[in-house]
């Protein structure tokens, strides 16, 4: 048998998301209509012989995580279960605190994904790959190519390109050392616990000789990266198995858009139901777009490409939107244009405003290419980025909010450019 | 009776319209600027309008042609060929305006207001002397030259440069009328009428002034176009309201030519003027904008104090501000933003301009 654990992080983490992962966190967050996670969960299920589904991170338990989990194990016919940790404990310390939760059945692997990434899941050919390659307990992670100068930002693997073993780890490097970056979605054998606990035990033994002068280090505290698969790498256990689907990290807000038009368009394939269609009576429809069936629009609206419109949602006449995610309860009235948007919540957007942003999309030109999920400011300014309305902000008529930020709650009274609105 | 109109030469400040069109002949509330000026003299009993000019266009003269015919009246152009300033085309047209006795009237071809030509005409017999001057007041008389006389008799005393302490809020509104005599004081030769004449004839007691009553504006540059357009309209409210547009989708002041096309769902004004044949698609917004001749602005844009271009066309869901101002035949694509963009005739926009700036 197999199983799956998703490492959900928890509410101190994805800051950069912020203001929207004020209301929801962040994995719940949906991304081309359906909440982040529900990807993983969705390619996990197809995995045959995948008993159990374990999401692992440090949120308090909520009523939308519980509703979530109950809808997936329906939706999916599969157990997910929560294990919440009792402090953050790294990508390592996390599975291994709940590791006889995670043996238990006796699984002979399981997969390891973070949430905050966007993937096609290749994960059958991983399972395939994974028998052949080193011995029976081998373990395989995924790997993508990036460009030179992004692969800095990641994760980066050197191979050996004749076995695919993964001869040298490095997370983050400040030069260059290869172009093959860790996806955040791995293969392990039981075995990997060996591994996490030698580095605990030794953990341990550092804290004893540093007479706590660290007192708030824990032993506990594990990262898979830097802590596993730098001392795995050249041991003949540490495999790479290299994707040219489509992938991206979900960090910024900006990037969920992005995401959004990788699901969208991956929905051709997978769930055509979920793509909206030109007929009688309905909106204009241009490129992938998702409506929620409680959504209202206006026939002469036109949408997309990439848009996503959450439940009840309501969409006025003559209203435009593009490359945006428009979240449950929003209004955008009549001749208003939401471009390269994400708008929160409740959110109401008056006759002919303008909301508008900067996408930050990766350069179409280069197939290796990834997101930047720089930070907010370089040099003192407001990078240009998207635009993100918070839950429940009220923008009057007739005017533009460009490249901005609006935390929850805020009724403007007027344009604002390249300002985050507190 | 005459008048000479100080056209002067490129109209530079008036691109990029001045590009396609001479600036006599750009369109300032459906009708050109020149025309204003010209139909006011012509109801104050002038038959003779001369235009000093410092370069010569086909255009200006077939049209000058036409209006020769409609209104009756004689129009010449006066070219020099070299700058003469504000006073030297006094001395060039010398013949023109002297082959009879009486006054005659100069103007700044820029100014747009409630002319005030018979009443000119009236107080310059009534005091006798060379000169009067129209002023207007201003609210910051620190940034223009005033002009100082006498309340109850109007002669005037002196002119000061921008000002430091206030010593008055009167500014010349550049529209006098002068006795033939006055010409003997002129020169062929490149002078300032303001800064060479005016103070000698005010020294010798020959300069009265005028106040203006009414709205008054330079409408040589677009932004001042626009707020001209606003007053314009505004005592267009209280001179004829029937030319003025009402009902439902107009707020305020909104002129419209009979063959402009307004699609459903509209909301125009306050303070907009469509040209002819100007086609505003379904669920436009348009406040504070000149519209010229032909052109479109397709459904669900908005547009605030702009002036879009003969045959220009504005795309879907485009919002324009800041005195944007588009040339002729300018085509703007869908969904784009532009703020305070100055676009050359002829050109395709592809890319929002989110800050002012020229687009060659």
């Amino acid at each position: 048998m197999l199983k799956t654990v998703i490492l959900i992080g928890g509410p101190q983490k994805g800051t950069r998301f912020r203001p929207l992962s004020f209301e929801v966190p962040k994995p719940l967050f949906p991304v081309a209509g359906v909440p982040m996670l529900q990807h993983h969960i969705e390619a996990c299920a197809k995995v045959p012989n995948m008993k159990e589904i374990l999401l692992i991170g440090f949120y308090q338990p909520n009523e939308e995580l519980t509703r979530f989990l109950s809808y997936a194990q329906q939706e999916f016919k599969i157990p997910v279960r929560y294990l919440q940790e009792y402090a953050a404990l790294g990508t390592g310390g996390g599975i291994y605190h709940f590791r006889d939760q995670i043996l238990s059945g006796g699984p002979e692997a399981f997969f390891i994904m973070n949430a905050d990434v966007c993937s096609e899941f290749p994960l059958p050919e991983m399972l395939d790959f994974q028998k052949e390659h080193g011995d029976t307990h081998s373990f395989v992670m995924l790997g993508t190519t990036a460009n030179r100068k992004q692969s800095m930002n990641y994760g980066c693997i050197v191979e050996n390109q004749q076995t695919n073993e993964v001869l040298h780890y490095v997370e983050k490097p400040s030069t260059f050392v290869s172009d093959i970056i860790n996806c955040g979605i791995y293969l392990f054998t039981p075995e990997i616990f060996q591994h996490i606990g030698a580095v605990f035990q030794k953990n341990q033994q550092d804290m004893l000789l540093e007479e706590q002068t660290n007192g708030w280090q824990r032993a506990e505290v594990i990262r898979l990266e830097q802590d596993i698969f730098t001392a795995l790498a050249g041991q003949g256990k540490l495999y790479v198995y290299k994707t040219d689907r489509f992938w991206s990290q979900i960090k910024s807000a900006g990037s969920a858009i992005y995401a959004s038009r990788l699901y969208l368009n991956q929905y051709h394939k997978t769930h055509p139901e979920r793509l909206a269609t030109n007929r009688d009576g309905g909106p204009k429809i241009s490129g992938n777009v998702y409506i929620h069936p409680t959504a209202n629009i206006d026939p002469t609206a036109v949408l997309g490409p990439n848009v996503s419109i959450g439940t009840g949602v309501t969409i006025g006449a003559g209203v435009r939107v593009r490359e945006s995610i428009i979240l449950h309860g929003a209004t955008l009235q009549d001749h208003s244009c939401v471009l390269n948007s994400i708008v929160g919540w409740d959110s109401t957007i008056g006759r002919w405003a303008r909301v508008e942003g900067t996408p930050s999309d990766p350069n179409p030109n280069d197939p290796y290419a990834k997101i930047d999920s720089e930070t907010l400011f370089r040099d003192g300014k407001l990078t240009p980025s998207i635009t993100i309305l918070g839950c429940n902000v009220n923008i009057p008529s007739e005017v533009i909010i460009l490249n901005s930020i609006v935390l929850p709650h805020k009724d403007l009274n007027r344009s604002f450019k390249n300002q985050i609105i507190l | 009776m005459k008048a000479l109109i100080l056209v002067g030469g490129y109209g530079t400040r008036l691109r990029p319209l001045t590009l396609s069109v001479p600036k006599p002949l750009v369109e300032f509330c459906n009708k050109p600027i020149l025309l204003h000026q010209v139909e006011a003299l012509v109801k104050a009993g002038v038959n003779h309008v001369i235009l000093a000019v410092s370069y010569m266009s086909e255009l200006l003269e077939r049209e000058m042609r036409a209006q020769e015919e409609r209104l009756g009246i004689r129009i010449s152009l006066s070219h020099e060929k070299e700058p003469l300033g504000t006073a030297g085309p006094l001395a060039l047209a010398r013949e023109l305006l002297t082959d009879n006795a009486e006054p005659f009237f100069v103007l700044n071809s820029d100014v747009i207001c409630e002319f005030p030509f018979e009443d000119m005409l009236r107080f310059h017999k009534h005091h006798g002397k060379e000169g009067t001057i129209v002023v207007t007041k201003v609210e910051e008389p620190s940034k223009y030259g005033v002009v100082v006389y006498e309340a109850e008799s109007g002669r005037i005393h002196r002119f000061v440069e921008k000002p430091q302490v206030f010593v008055s809020n009167k500014i010349n509104a550049g529209m006098y009328i002068f006795s033939p005599s006055m010409l003997n004081r002129i020169q062929l030769r490149p002078t300032s009428i303001e800064k060479e004449i005016f103070p000698v004839m005010a020294q010798e007691g020959h300069l009265y002034a005028m106040e203006l009553q009414g709205f008054w504006m330079d409408i040589g540059q677009p932004k001042d176009f626009l707020t001209g357009m606003c007053m314009y309209l505004q005592s267009l409210r209280q001179q004829g309201p029937e030319k003025l547009r009402t009902g439902p989708g107009f707020l305020g002041n909104v002129l419209v030519d009979p063959t402009a096309q307004i699609g459903e769902n509209c909301t125009i004004g306050p303070n907009v003027t469509l040209g002819a044949g100007v086609v505003l698609e379904d669920g436009v917004r348009i406040k504070r904008c000149t519209v010229l001749k032909g052109a479109r602005v397709r459904s669900h844009s908005w547009l605030e104090s702009c002036i879009i271009g003969w045959s220009s066309s504005v795309g879907q869901w485009v919002r324009m501000e800041n005195v944007t101002v588009l040339g002729e035949d300018v085509i703007v694509n869908d969904e784009l933003y532009l703020n305070g963009a100055n676009v050359l005739p002829h050109k395709s926009i592809t890319d929002s301009v989110p800050e002012p700036r020229i687009i060659m």
